[in-house]
């Protein structure tokens, strides 16, 4: 990574990282994070900052909340011991199944609270953005639920690698727009959103998928994520009797791996450990891995790490997962990474789809292709650590990457 | 409140207040056009650039973004074709250090923040001093996030300008009217650059309001793009803001001066 560019004081970050400090008062995830809008936007975002202070923390919300997550939702989400990949990987290998979760993916949990916290704000319609139409999914039958229209954004390349996503969307009574500008994918997606959002702030809630944005957008998607961790910490003493050794996730913008992460950051004998889109290679455009790669910058309203040029405008990236396909990540991703907190690396399209392929055919689990690159990192590790207990967050379920998986998997092109 | 000129030695944006008022004072409202950088094309910028400047009082040159997020169709296409042009922003400041005579009207450039932090923002003051640039608007940079920027600009007397819109608060609205230099930038609506606007009473009275708060001039941007429009702003305003309506001239090979001047007329 290259923040030599950054100034930063790695132990006492770390240190106001463990005491809970981030974000601080200004939406600073140490030098990450902040608010870099349209003017249009800041009386939205401050309605909205405080709006969680009001209302996250109310009895009220938190019960109807939890109403939802446990009844409508499917929570908790079970704890599955991987048997056969244990015996394969010479490991011991503990799957949190966020794939169980209604609507197949994790993406549900943010959706609902984010919904919910909408209609208490007196928001009059929703829009969202989708790369792999997990979010998308998820905002739709949130907002059918909570009887609020919606709108959903998704690249068009998108809309054609997902397309099993698309319908469900229609059929939940969502507005699928596609957007033809930019890259045509999440990136162009979470811009024509925005462009959305800025022309009617009053009465508009823009429902972010991703733990990206500007303040207060990754607080509250980690906040709203933080279930899938603090279940899976309690299940892991229950069923394992122990903390895993190393906690696994895939890390695009970073919602699911930021939601299993942080319940277990003040846990630091546990190692935790995020996988991004390799692509095809580690070169400019081959890949979408902005941890490994990037360099800071600002992108849509947050300072992260970005994959950009020397001039500062933003690449177009590759990855054979939608959901992974993003330029950025998360500015807490960004702070965890500068401060040795979060070790990250790239799994490669190929040995994604090969791991995709392994959990399937061993443990009868068709996982998403964003997943699979979780899977093939915790894979190498376990290799490297014979006989260690690993945590993978399986953020959602295959069903959705049929298309790809009939173009590569099922032709024998892997 | 406006610094006086005690020194002697003006400051670079001092020229975009002056250049405001003085249209002011001939009793129209001001002229600040705005033209994407490097485009329809890079060998006929400079020549588009002072076919303009001479037809209006102050110009905003775009620096294209790959992710204008506050800009309509118009801009981002023009912004894209730019940057498959080879747009970048240290090819703009070379060709504005080298133009001479220097364009008649004081020269903005409105830039999304990311392009400026790569440049660096140690080099950028010094650098577009010397490119003559007057002042900055940067729409991704909201006042809060702004005191890194508004120092490095101060040092060399370049403005930064704030933009208020309909919907901003009337406390932050009168904070961001005493923050902003060169003039203040009155957004007409709320939503992205380029869609016309019908200019009702209810944002004649809010140009009121912003232009009895504010120090500095203030000029009308966003969905302008008509002599109606603008006659319709005298009185209100002391400048508007013509940037997606002019961009197209550029793209259909029209002559920029013609529209420029019907638009005053």
């Amino acid at each position: 990574m290259k923040t030599q560019a950054l100034e930063i004081d790695r132990e006492a970050l770390l240190a106001q990282t463990l005491r809970g400090e981030f974000p601080d008062a200004r939406g600073r995830f140490g030098p990450f994070g902040g608010r870099y809008v349209p003017e249009t936007l800041v009386p939205a975002l401050d309605r909205l900052e405080q709006g969680i202070r009001d209302i996250l923390p109310d009895p009220a919300f938190k019960a109807e909340l939890d109403l939802q997550l446990r009844t409508w939702v499917g929570r908790p989400t079970p704890l599955t011991y991987a048997a056969a990949l244990s015996k394969r990987w010479g490991a011991e290998v503990w799957l949190k199944r966020e794939d169980l979760a209604h609507t197949g993916a994790h993406k549900i949990n943010n959706a609902i609270g984010q919904g919910l916290l909408a209609k208490r704000l007196g928001a009059k319609r929703i829009v969202a953005e989708t790369g792999a139409g997990q979010h998308g999914v998820a905002t739709a039958a949130a907002c059918a639920r909570l009887g609020m229209p919606c709108t959903v954004y998704m690249g068009s390349i998108d809309m054609e690698r997902q397309a099993p996503n698309v319908g469900r969307m229609k059929l939940l009574g969502a507005e699928v727009v596609p957007v033809t500008g930019g890259d045509k994918t999440l990136r162009a997606a979470i811009d024509e959103a925005l462009r959305d959002w800025v022309a009617d702030p009053n009465g508009t809630f823009y429902i972010l998928g991703s733990a990206v944005g500007p303040h207060p957008y990754p607080y509250m998607v980690r906040e709203f994520q933080r279930v899938i961790g603090v279940e899976a910490r309690a299940q892991m003493l229950a069923q394992a009797g122990a903390l895993p050794d190393v906690v696994v996730a895939c890390v695009g913008g970073g919602s699911n791996a930021i939601g299993l992460f942080h319940p277990f950051i003040p846990d630091t004998e546990v190692k935790l450990l995020g996988f991004e889109a390799g692509g095809t290679g580690p070169g400019l455009g081959q890949n979408a891995a902005s941890l490994a790669y990037g360099t800071p910058g600002v992108l849509q309203g947050c300072y992260s790490l970005l994959l950009q040029d020397e001039h500062g405008q933003i690449q177009e990236t590759h990855s054979v997962s939608a959901g992974l396909d993003y330029p950025g990540v998360g500015p807490e991703h960004a702070l965890l990474a500068s401060i040795g907190r979060l070790g990250f690396a790239a799994s490669e399209d190929d040995e994604s789809l090969e791991a995709l392929s392994e959990c399937s055919r061993y443990e009868g689990i068709l996982p998403a292709i964003e997943t699979a690159h979780a899977f093939a990192g915790a894979r190498k590790y376990a290799q490297k650590h014979p006989g260690c207990r690993i945590l993978i967050g399986l953020s959602g379920r295959g069903d959705k990457d049929m298309p790809t998986l009939q173009r590569t998997l099922l032709k024998g092109k892997i | 409140m406006m610094t006086p000129i005690t020194t002697g030695t003006a400051r670079p944006r001092d020229s975009i207040s002056t250049a405001i008022k003085d249209a002011a004072a001939s009793g129209r409202p001001a002229v600040v056009a705005f033209m994407t950088a490097g485009f329809p094309d890079r060998a006929h910028f400079t020549q588009s650039l002072r076919a303009i400047a001479t037809e209006v009082d102050v110009v905003e040159i775009g620096v294209p973004f790959s992710d204008p997020m506050a800009d309509g169709a118009t801009i981002q296409r023009a912004s894209f074709a730019s940057l498959q042009g080879g747009f970048t922003l240290r090819w703009l400041l070379d060709e504005l250090e080298a133009m001479q005579p220097r364009p008649q009207a004081p020269v903005l450039l409105m830039s999304y923040l990311n392009p400026l932090l790569a440049f660096g923002l140690e080099r950028l003051p010094e650098a577009a001093r010397k490119a003559g640039v007057s002042g900055f608007i940067i729409p991704d940079l909201p006042y809060e996030e702004s005191a890194d920027m508004r120092a490095a600009l101060d040092r060399v007397g370049i403005a930064l300008v704030q933009m208020v819109t309909p919907v901003t608060p009337a406390t932050r609205l009168r904070m961001l009217c005493e923050a902003s230099q060169g003039f203040v930038y009155a957004v007409t609506m709320t939503g992205t650059t380029g869609k016309s606007v019908a200019v009702p009473d209810e944002v004649l009275d809010y140009m009121d309001r912003v232009k009895s708060m504010s120090p500095v001039p203030v000029c009308a941007g966003f969905g302008i793009r008509t002599a109606e429009q603008v006659a319709r702003m005298q009185g209100h305003v002391d400048g508007v803001v013509v940037g997606s309506a002019l961009v197209e001239v550029l793209e259909r090979g029209e002559d920029p001066a013609q529209f420029l001047r019907r638009l005053k007329s």
